[in-house]
């Protein structure tokens, strides 16, 4: 069984290498041949994942040696894949709802003369994040987490001739090196540490390390965790990098991507539990970030962007559940699950719309739409109600195991994190329920556009449709299946570990409070926009409003104190390097000139002058010699 | 007679050459005075062969006198072919590779 590990990463990898060398002539049926291989992969996936079923919890861990990287002595690095029921998990969701978002681009990019290659990539794509979570090292991780990175800049900058996609997909891999560049200090850290990187040795020997070197590495990895899942302060690329197809934001928001950087921190939870300095760090990341991209989430009329938002806001989540050690870990990775399917679904249902809607993305223009999509408008309501929480659906069961847990921290810290998870919450129902409101329901807002076409919104063909159905099953079954019974936690106990916390408040009054900010969020946001017509043109807005809509001035902060100081740094440097170094060199040179200058003098072209010297020089080799002999 | 006289001699003959070496203009005097002072030279080594009894400084004189016959005949073609261009045979104006 152990070798068909390898045949996960292969498939997508070989369809990846198909798809972009074979030209032209693969045209015509390069997107069910990509479509085909990361099935293909998935059906691996299930077939392991009925293995390891079958098996007792202790033997749930294969391991598949490929060959050895750099055999030298003192540096090990292996090419060898681990497969646990963590990194099952992630196996089953990526190639999954991978599959899925395959099959719906197939009629999404129909008339897209580059589908071909569109499909290579998102077969790249699959591959890196394979690679990425069934590493054994950290350095082979290293290897899919650039290659994660290196896809998402194709295929967010895939509609290239526009040119803020181009500088979207720029902004995403900039901003990415940032996170890169702390995994890489991490992973050496690691090294001088432990002498290793495999995760077996550095995670069992996590006691031998000092707690100061532990918060180093585990800071550095948050701050990969941070580039990758969009995390405050790094969150700024996620807004734009809509600007790619939707089917790449599905992609990226709920199987690949934004995901590393939860199972990078899950993955390395023993030296997260070991350092609590940096966990706090953590917790704090992910509350900042969930009531950041909420917010940001209210204010965009962008239906994308307003569900990039909500991702971030999601991930906000699964971090912070992460930071809280082993009383989260677990629901961090189940909100992940879950959160794959209804977000994949949503975005899937954006693009639907947009599919429809002569791809306008404001929902200003949108409205009454659930008579002309009915698939569509049923698909997106349940993805709804999934991440608002709605009881029984997806969302109720794993974020309410959040909340919980954020409580169960305990003392002021699990009041205030547990505060901010609940209000989460309630920002979550209202914007959820705003774009709900505006796309689906009201009045028709729109209209021809200039050149006279008026859209005529119909429902999408039926690749794309089913993908959309399946994805609907899993947001209102999966929490339940996973919830029930705790199954998803004796699933995943034996890799993560289990605590549970003493929760100040009991976890009926949680879930009850959950309720109340559910009702309230959707209310408020009914009042503003279901009972009155939602205007075509956005109000100016108060200050918050307007912030928000800025994404919370983030690229303004960006502008202001990384450009600009960036720019006065360079100055600075440039005027040092003008005056101080270019003024030692260029001042050894004019006095070196000068003295030439001087030394020009006496070559002055007469014969006799040089016989002058000549006959001195010599009369002074005769004296010198003879005083010589004198003494 | 003490052969420490021609060594006095060949030091007076040495030092006219190189004074007219180094004072005169015209090349073909410049160049009769280079040979005055090999000759000079040539009368040191025969004298102190003569000094010390043995053939080695005469040896030497006569290669000396090939080593200046072939000097002249490359010498006076490099000066008559100066002249030619230039009209003149003074080494001051033959100056044309300084700076």
């Amino acid at each position: 069984m152990e070798n068909l590990i390898a045949l996960l990463v292969a498939a997508p990898l070989l369809g990846a290498v198909v798809l972009l060398c074979g030209g032209r002539r693969l045209d015509a049926v390069g997107h069910w041949i990509g479509t085909l291989l990361s099935s293909a992969s998935f059906v691996i996936g299930v077939v392991l994942f009925t293995d390891l079923l079958g098996k007792n919890a202790e033997h749930r861990t294969l391991m598949q040696h490929l060959w050895t990287w750099v055999p030298v002595e003192g540096f090990q690095a292996d090419v060898t894949f681990r497969l646990d029921q963590l990194s099952m998990t992630f196996v089953l969701l990526i190639t999954g709802v991978g599959s899925l978002i395959h099959l719906y681009s197939v009629g999404y990019m129909e008339h897209d003369e580059r589908r071909r290659r569109f499909f290579g990539y998102l077969n790249l794509f699959l591959a890196a994040m394979l690679i990425l979570v069934l590493a054994d090292n950290y350095l082979l991780l290293y290897v899919g987490w650039e290659g994660v990175g290196l896809a998402s800049y194709l295929l967010i900058g895939f509609w290239q001739h526009k040119p803020s996609a181009a500088t979207a997909a720029k902004k995403a891999f900039l901003v990415n090196r940032v996170g890169d560049m702390g995994l890489s200090i991490a992973i050496m850290l690691m090294f001088t540490t432990f002498g290793t990187f495999a995760f077996g040795p550095v995670l069992s020997h996590v006691g031998d390390a000092s707690e100061g070197k532990l918060t180093g590495i585990a800071l550095m990895l948050l701050l990969a965790a941070c580039g990758k899942s969009a995390q405050v302060p790094l969150q700024s690329w996620l807004g734009d990098a809509m600007e790619g197809p939707t089917p790449v934001s599905a992609l990226i928001h709920a199987a690949t991507m934004v995901t590393a950087g939860v199972y990078l921190i899950v993955r390395s939870g023993a030296i997260f539990n070991a350092a609590p300095d940096a966990q706090l760090v953590v917790t704090v990341v992910g509350a900042v970030t969930l009531l950041f991209g909420a917010i940001v989430g209210c204010a965009k009329d962008d239906i994308k962007k307003a569900l990039a938002g909500s991702t971030m806001s999601q991930i906000g989540y699964m971090v912070l559940a992460a930071g809280l050690g082993p009383i989260g870990y677990v629901f961090a990775i189940m909100h992940l699950v879950t959160h794959g399917f209804f977000k994949a679904g949503l975005f899937l249902g954006a693009g639907s719309v947009m599919h429809g809607m002569n791809d306008e993305v404001d929902m200003r223009k949108y409205g009454g739409l659930r008579k002309y999509m009915p698939v569509t408008f049923i698909t997106f309501g349940l993805g709804y109600l999934a991440i608002i929480g709605f009881p029984g659906l997806s969302g109720f069961f794993s974020k309410d195991k959040i909340i919980e847990a954020a409580f169960a921290k305990g003392g002021t810290e699990g009041w205030i994190l547990g505060g901010a998870a609940l209000l989460g919450a309630a920002i979550t129902a209202f914007y959820m329920t705003r774009v709900m409101l505006m796309t689906f329901f009201g009045e028709k807002r729109w209209q021809p556009d200039e050149n006279g076409h008026e859209p005529h919104p119909h429902e999408s063909p039926r690749t794309m449709t089913i993908p959309m159905i399946v994805l609907a099953f899993g947001s209102v079954f999966a929490g339940g299946i996973f919830g029930i019974g705790d199954r998803f936690l004796h699933w995943l106990e034996p890799v993560t570990g289990h605590e549970e916390g003493n929760s100040p408040v009991s976890a009926l009054t949680v879930t009850l409070a959950t309720m109340v900010v559910l009702v309230i969020g959707v209310a408020i946001a009914w009042a503003q926009y279901g009972r009155r017509p939602v205007p075509a043109v956005a109000p100016r807005g108060s200050l918050l409003t307007r912030a928000a809509r800025r994404d919370l001035l983030q690229d303004d902060f960006n502008h202001v104190v990384l450009v600009r100081g960036g720019e006065h740094l360079t100055r600075s440097l440039v005027y040092v390097d003008h005056t101080l170094v270019d003024g030692v060199v260029n001042g050894t040179a004019a006095s070196m000139g000068g003295l030439s200058g001087r030394l020009r003098k006496l070559q002055n072209g007469y014969a006799r002058s040089y016989a002058v010297s000549m006959f001195g020089g010599a009369a002074i080799l005769v004296a010198a010699t003879l005083l010589m002999r004198a003494v | 007679m003490n052969p420490v006289n021609y060594l006095y001699l060949s030091a007076l003959l040495f030092t006219i050459g190189a004074t007219g070496v180094l004072i005169r203009r015209n090349a073909i005097v410049v160049f009769m005075c280079v040979e005055l002072m090999l000759n000079a030279c040539n009368l040191a080594f025969v004298t102190f062969s003569r000094m010390h009894g043995n053939l080695d400084g005469q040896v030497i004189a006569f290669f000396t006198m090939v080593v200046a016959a072939a000097e002249v005949v490359v010498g006076l073609a490099i000066i008559v072919s100066l002249f030619r261009s230039r009209h003149s045979a003074s080494v001051d104006d033959a100056s044309l590779m300084k700076l």
